[in-house]
């Protein structure tokens, strides 16, 4: 049954091809995108379960036996990283159609959409750092396409930034992985990560180690390599903004997640604490970039930062509940993330424009998009029972076990803020009077509430339902912890 | 040989981040070809280079060359042409939307 860790490239990367014949037929686009994500939904969801009863899945492609070949490696994280993506995706592609894309959609814009999914799941289920590179390349250009859609003054001039910082670290990320290969002789993550053991990390392993940091905390905006993120992620349609802000960060955080679980995990006084200075510093400047602006997309954009900060601390405390506390929360920002972009693009859609200052009284015409909105709010900031209380409940459990004091009073100080900074959203822009002297006209949007409430639906049960979601977190943290079960699963000799 | 082709690859990473930190977009992208061109480079010398040895161990060979970095070179030269590609096509059209190819006037202004 090792095939099955082929459907998640292949399936979405069928329906790209497939989606470029009918292009130009836009009704004819839009049913085969729900069909294809639909199905990719199912084929994700059958994976997780068969991984969660059976174990891991490898697959040696063209029969290449494990450190030579190329290997797809489907563990419980990567498979219940791949529902997650599945989910978002479909409700993205339920949403799009609504989302007022125009002309745009007969730009390609659902051949790109699969591209993207192809290369986000392949990047979670590659077993082998220069695949990695490789399908990050793959979403990056599908992301480029996105981003640019349209061609926009504003836009062709953030993309292009956007583009080069990429590109940049993306060739750091090559001389890496060839500082690696000169080495330890092999790209293989499992076979690196025995070879990292033998000689416990001496020598240029550690340079190394933090080069590849450097790239994966580019790609998922880091402090202080986050510079580029706000501006890009608004500009393009906000079905766009909410793929991205839902996947492309959290691939990279992901791969710190993997790379420093697996591989370099010898020095940990060196790498891991400066990891959880570096979480703290996101976090603090994240939120304060939510709070300056008015602009409800750069709000939820700069919200991206403190979130992935919140992640890259439950590796850097490294323990079991470290860890799980990173893995509830990295899957439950990314369907809340997915649920703001979401949200935010209706209301702009609604109020015809971002500016906070210029909106008032909304809740008199869409009482069930406020509420929506208050409740997302309650997710994100981790208002118990809902899902991120129990993400940074286990998050904070793992810095005190751990006896990192000033991280978990910053955890707890920016969860507030970060409260307040979507609050603002709903306190201007949906509370206050109806504005009697221009009468707003009613949009009908059930087409861009329902994915949404549905998504949210899915979050808040992440929350209730945590005593049945915890074994299965806590199995991956425990896995984790231990890479020998990971290097066996893949070297089995 | 090794030592030529680091030196090589450090000339090329040299004069790639030169051009880059330049205002100018059109020596930002050769910048950045230079970069892969470097990161390639670099590669192959990793691998370790031999010269007139086949490609593949079998019985009764006992030096060979690496064929792995070879592999890795091509996807990388691949992925970086169809980048390089884009990059250029995006830049004119930045250029001729924004009536301008300096990165200081491409910067932006808040809330807009």
């Amino acid at each position: 049954m090792s095939n099955l860790a082929v459907l998640p490239i292949i399936i979405p990367l069928t329906a790209a091809i497939i989606l470029i014949f009918f292009n130009s037929k836009v009704k004819i686009s839009r049913g085969l995108t729900k069909v294809f994500s639909l199905i990719s939904l199912g084929a994700s969801g059958y994976i997780f379960w068969y991984v969660v009863e059976n174990g891991s899945i490898i697959l040696e492609t063209g029969a290449w036996a494990a450190p030579y070949g190329i290997i797809l490696v489907v563990d419980t994280l990567a498979a219940v990283l791949l529902l997650t993506t599945n989910i978002i995706t479909t409700a993205c592609a339920f949403y799009a159609p609504h989302a007022g894309l125009g002309d745009k959609e007969r730009f390609y814009f659902y051949p790109f959409f699969f591209f993207l999914i192809t290369g986000v799941s392949g990047a979670f289920i590659t077993g082998d750092l220069f695949n990695l590179f490789v399908f990050f390349e793959v979403l990056l250009m599908a992301s480029y396409a996105l981003i640019v859609l349209g061609g926009g003054k504003v836009q062709l001039r953030e993309s292009l930034k956007y583009l080069l910082i990429n590109l940049f670290s993306s060739m750091l990320f090559v001389t890496a992985v060839a500082f690696l290969y000169g080495v330890v002789g092999t790209v293989n993550m499992a076979h690196i990560a025995e070879r990292v053991q033998e000689v416990d990390q001496q020598g240029i392993l550690t340079t190394v180690g933090i080069l590849l940091f450097f790239v994966f905390a580019t790609k998922a905006a880091l402090f202080p390599l986050y510079y580029w993120l706000p501006k890009s992620y608004i500009v393009p349609n906000p079905v766009i903004s909410a793929l991205f802000g839902a996947l492309l960060t959290k691939v990279g955080v992901y791969s710190i997640l993997r790379v420093f679980s697996l591989i370099f995990i010898h020095k940990i006084d060196l790498t891991h604490e400066v990891f959880i200075w570096i979480a703290g510093l996101s976090m603090i400047f994240g939120v304060i970039g939510a709070l300056s602006t008015n602009n409800i997309k750069l709000i939820v954009a700069y919200n991206i930062i403190p979130a992935i900060g919140f992640i890259l601390m439950g590796i850097g405390v490294f323990n079991a509940d470290g860890l799980s506390g990173s893995i509830y929360y990295l899957v439950h920002d990314m369907i809340i993330k997915s649920v703001l972009f979401l949200l935010v693009g209706a209301i702009v859609y609604i109020a015809g424009t971002s500016d906070l200052r210029k909106m008032s009284g909304l809740i008199h015409y869409y009482p069930l998009l406020g509420w929506l909105l208050f409740i997302a709010a309650f997710v994100l900031a981790g208002i118990p029972p809902f899902s991120g209380f129990i993400g940074k409940l286990l998050l904070l459990r793992g810095a005190f076990a751990s006896g990192e004091i000033i991280i978990a009073i910053i955890t707890l100080a920016t969860s507030l803020l970060i409260l307040y900074s979507i609050m603002k959203i709903f306190i201007k822009g949906f509370w206050g009077s109806k504005d009697e002297s221009t009468t707003l006209e009613i949009k009908p949007t059930k087409g861009l509430i329902t994915p949404i409430a549905i998504l949210l639906a899915i979050s808040v049960v992440l929350g209730i339902g945590a005593e049945f979601f915890y074994p299965i977190v806590d199995s991956i943290a425990t896995n984790l912890i231990d890479p020998q079960i990971y290097i066996d699963s893949v070297l089995k000799e | 040989m090794e030592i030529m082709t680091s030196i090589l690859a450090g000339i090329l990473f040299a004069t790639a981040i030169y051009n880059i930190l330049q205002k100018q977009l059109l020596r930002i992208v050769i910048g950045t070809t230079l970069l892969t061109h470097g990161a390639h480079v670099f590669i192959f010398t990793m691998g370790g280079l031999k010269t007139g040895q086949p490609p593949v161990l079998t019985d009764g060979v006992s030096e060979y060359t690496d064929p792995l970095p070879q592999a890795l070179i091509l996807t990388s030269i691949v992925i970086s042409f169809g980048v390089t590609s884009l990059l250029l096509v995006l830049a004119y059209r930045t250029t001729k939307e924004n009536n301008t190819d300096d990165m200081e006037q491409l910067r932006g202004e808040d809330n807009e």
